[in-house]
């Protein structure tokens, strides 16, 4: 085999961690290197140091370790059936790309994946070894994120969670039996385990009780759904989050819409991306978590979101007997309710209300979308009126070009 | 009209200084002219200092000094107006809505975007032979953010040499405290970096084609940063071919799967396992339980949880179903109830590790109240389903006496309903001859308000181990 050079097996093992939406870099316990030997700080927010010109953003060094792999699974371009080129790193490769990239400030960190070689233990034994080579021989600071084997033994897991901020399996496919279907090798039952006991490790390092003499370890963990590639419906694939939030508490559940690949499989749809329903899905996520809407109210299992309006217009549209709401007196839930009204607008609401009687301008003011507000609220100067039960509401408040993300 | 002179373009505490004069003399805001600019004939009147000082909103000095430091031309006159203004409004600084307050939050807002950006946008080049490792940036942010944000590089790099050179100023550190000069010119900084071309090649390359939105991109990396960005100069040519690239993708036929693909398939289908029937051992109920569909209740739980013990144990307990923490752990009874049932087997002298415990259902039922999971009754249609596997269980372990933990346990175990007030605390023989013993679930003792009620259900549950444990021989005999 030809002997690859460094930046041609940067360009491969790069090109082949794209397909993981996962960037963030927040969240990581609060350190900095004024009292170390190395390099790097985490500060809580995390920061993006560049953008690509999909949008997305560069937070960290995203690569896999090699892109061979055993696994056959469908959706995935490093997938063993697949022609596309194959490269590996050694463990100091990657650790010197880090600690470079770092050092001139193009990366927050790591975040490092593999394909499977040999077995799971293997793999992750290669990938914990550049971690703590980071940790312990350069005293890195910096943010670590490291994608778990679901088949690897606890111990290896556990000792990723040591040197990493974060962990992440993805599940992928949001219906258990599409990934039989299109990763056979992939066991959901491997992965829920997997995240499971990963759980119980984070709590338990995170009771306070133990601040004394515990030992760093990762503070959360996150997951990917690829959309598009199998038949679930939208309301699966968020009563798949509510489950793996209640069940995991996943820090995050990112969306990945199914997009083509070089040497795609046969099984699967060639199809632009579909972007927007993943925006849409991010939206009804927010709802879940933020603010307060229960799953079955956004979308019911077996069903598709509207890709015409964001699900929160979906669901005042549906719910219009409890509009328009009076901006002056509603209670915050009510208010967090309300088409155009994010949660900093409406902390802003809370407070601004206390000394004023708030307009339609003073809602502009405080970062409302007074456009997609209006039918759904009462203030100083305004009412709807009939615009509340308007027909064709609906239509007024779908953008009057479709979102060309494209 | 008056004109305020102060020091420099971030010179806050000249402001300060000048504004706690300028309103304790009772002097509006629209006649005063704030400015730095040195005149030839200058007029300004110097601000002398009078004995005055009052109180204002913490909040309101945190948001001052991020203003002063955004370039807008109005910004001291706009602070100036709201520090009037507080006088005689002491709580406009709790009006979010209000259009001075808004107007500087967005001022405010634009400083700490821009140092946000900076802490992102600034490149280090490395300067060649220096002794110890160090880095030079040039950098132009958008807001006098430099000297502000210059720590914030100090506690990341704290072991390397390094300056940022920025049109208005510069900052250095070395390796023990941070120095300011004035500002300079781009070409005092090194003009490449070796590692810049891997950084590139990984720009490239983590950019997906098929998802391509530079609008987003601009919105996030304005332009005005570009031209000291070593990647940006890829990215009229990554758009242009995007669109031909992602075509290509949708257009290129399968090709036929890889060698190496077609020779592990053949390994598979030589070394794939057999389909085996009934479970004959322990390991192959758990290795069982952990794949099992046989009702739905998998989908939802994280694994399935079969019992643990002494494989032939005398004494074998049946509980309800995993809990939350079961399900998460893998093991059974480990919960809160787990604890209670801990609890009362030390009371009785029956050590866990001689009996074997297990659950009527393997998979943990339940429903989600928020993002917390609640425990839901399984249905006997699912206890029906899960008795395959502890049947095995009873079969392979062989207690002499099995205690039902609970209803749930007891319609598993025998097969029918069975109301645990009527029957708890008395031998119930099984037609296999084992001796069945129905008590509480150790949960029903957790929900119990009433303190007193709770104690009595306790102490006739540790009267059912401590019998059930005579009856199996493991427990102390008398009471």
């Amino acid at each position: 085999m030809a002997v690859l050079d460094l930046r041609r097996k940067l360009a491969i093992l790069s090109d082949a961690a794209k397909y993981d939406a996962s960037c963030a870099s927040s969240g990581a316990v609060k350190r900095n290197s004024l009292n170390g030997k190395g390099v790097g700080s985490t500060e809580g927010m995390g920061i993006c140091h560049a953008y690509a010109p999909d949008g997305r953003c560069i937070s960290l060094l995203k690569i896999l370790l090699t892109n061979f792999c055993i696994y056959d699974c469908a959706y995935c371009i490093n997938r063993i059936s697949s022609n596309t080129p194959r490269a590996r790193f050694t463990v100091q490769e990657v650790v010197d790309l880090t600690l470079n990239f770092y050092k001139r400030n193009y990366i927050e960190g790591l975040f490092l994946s593999s394909g499977v070689i040999r077995s799971g233990d293997y793999t992750m034994e290669e990938m914990v070894r550049v971690a703590k080579s980071l940790r312990l021989e350069h005293d890195f600071r910096g943010y670590i994120h490291l994608k778990l084997i679901p088949e690897a033994s606890p111990e290896l897991a556990a000792e990723a969670g040591l040197y990493a901020d974060r962990v992440s399996i993805n599940i992928e496919l949001p219906r258990d039996d599409s990934l039989k279907a299109l990763a056979p090798e992939k066991d959901p039952t491997d992965i829920k385990r997997a995240m499971g006991r990963m759980r119980l490790a984070i709590d338990d390092h995170a009771e306070p009780g133990r601040k004394a003499r515990r030992r760093a370890f990762a503070r959360s963990q996150s997951t990917q759904l690829i959309v598009g590639a199998d038949e679930a419906k939208d309301g699966d694939i968020l009563s798949r989050s509510a489950n793996l939030y209640g069940a995991y508490r996943l820090s995050r559940v990112y969306y990945s819409a199914f997009s083509p690949i070089p040497d795609a499989s046969h099984r699967l749809p060639l199809v632009r991306p579909p972007l927007l329903r993943e925006h849409r899905l991010y939206q009804a996520d927010w709802l879940m978590r933020f603010y307060g809407f229960a799953q079955s109210e956004i979308v019911a299992a077996g069903q598709d979101l509207d890709l015409s309006v964001d699900p929160k217009t979906s669901w005042a549209l549906r719910h219009r007997d409890r509009f328009p709401v009076d901006v002056q007196i509603a209670d915050k839930e009510t208010l967090l309710r309300i088409p155009g009204l994010g949660a900093k607008a409406v902390a802003r609401v809370l407070v601004a209300r206390r000394v004023t009687r708030l307009t339609l301008d003073d809602l502009k003011r405080v970062g409302a979308v007074v456009k997609r507000a209006k039918p759904f609220v009462v203030t100083a100067d305004w009412r709807p009126g009939a615009l509340t039960d308007r027909d064709d509401l609906k239509a007024v408040l779908s953008p009057a070009v479709q979102l060309s993300l494209f | 009209m008056q004109v305020v002179r102060l020091a420099s373009e971030v010179d806050f505490a000249g402001w300060r200084r000048a504004a706690r004069v300028l309103r304790a003399q009772g002097a509006r805001p629209e006649s005063l002219v704030w400015t730095v600019e040195r005149e030839l004939f200058d007029n300004a009147e110097p601000v002398t200092d009078a004995a005055t000082t009052f109180v204002v909103p913490a909040a309101f000095m945190e948001m001052a000094q991020q203003v002063v430091l955004n370039r807008s031309l109005d910004r001291f006159a706009l602070l100036y107006r709201i520090l009037w203004r507080l006088e005689r409004e002491p709580r406009l600084i709790e009006n979010p809505a209000d259009q001075d307050m808004a107007r500087a939050r967005d001022m405010a807002k634009a400083v700490s975007r821009a140092a946000h950006k900076m802490k992102a946008f600034v490149r280090f080049r490395r300067v060649e032979d220096a002794a110890k490792e160090t880095y030079a940036a040039w950098f132009e942010p958008a807001h006098r953010v430099t000297e502000a944000t210059a720590p914030f590089f100090a506690r990341r790099f704290s072991n390397m040499n390094w300056t940022i050179l920025t049109p208005d100023v510069c900052v250095a550190w070395n390796g023990q405290r941070l120095l300011v000069s004035e500002g300079a010119d781009p070409a005092d900084a090194p003009s490449e970096d070796a590692q810049e071309a891997l950084w590139r090649t990984y720009y490239a390359s983590i950019f997906n084609p098929a998802r391509l939105n530079p609008r987003q991109m601009r919105q996030e990396m304005p332009k005005r940063y570009w031209r000291n960005l070593p990647e940006a100069a890829l990215i009229p040519g990554l758009i242009e071919a995007a669109q031909d690239r992602a075509a290509a993708m949708v257009t290129t036929p399968p090709r036929p799967p890889s060698e190496r693909a077609l020779k592990a398939a053949q390994r598979h289908a030589r070394d794939a396992p057999y389909n085996a029937g009934a479970p004959t051992t322990l390991d192959a109920v758990r290795a069982g339980v952990s794949v099992c569909r046989r009702c739905d209740l998998w989908r939802e739980a994280t694994q399935g949880v079969p019992g643990d013990g002494a494989p032939s144990a005398p004494l074998m307990f049946v509980g309800e179903q995993p809990g939350d923490q079961e399900d998460l752990a893998g093991s059974p009874l480990v919960g809160p109830a787990g604890q209670i049932f801990d609890r009362a087997l030390a009371e009785v002298g029956v050590r866990r590790e001689q009996t074997y415990v297990t659950n009527a259902v393997k998979h943990f039922k339940h429903e989600l109240s928020g993002k917390r999971r609640l425990h839901k009754t399984p249905t006997q249609g699912e206890v029906s389903a899960c008795r395959w596997w502890l049947d095995a269980e009873r079969r392979l372990v062989r207690p002499t006496v099995i205690v039902m933990l609970g209803a749930t346990a007891a319609f598993g175990v025998m097969g029918r309903p069975t109301p645990v007030r009527e029957t708890r605390g008395r031998p119930l023989p099984l037609p296999d001859g084992v001796q069945g013993l129905v008590t509480f679930h150790p949960s029903y003792l957790l929900r119990l308000p009433d303190a007193a009620a709770r104690e009595n259900a306790y102490r006739s549950f540790v009267d059912d181990l401590r019998l059930a444990g005579r009856l199996a021989g493991l427990a102390a005999t008398s009471p």
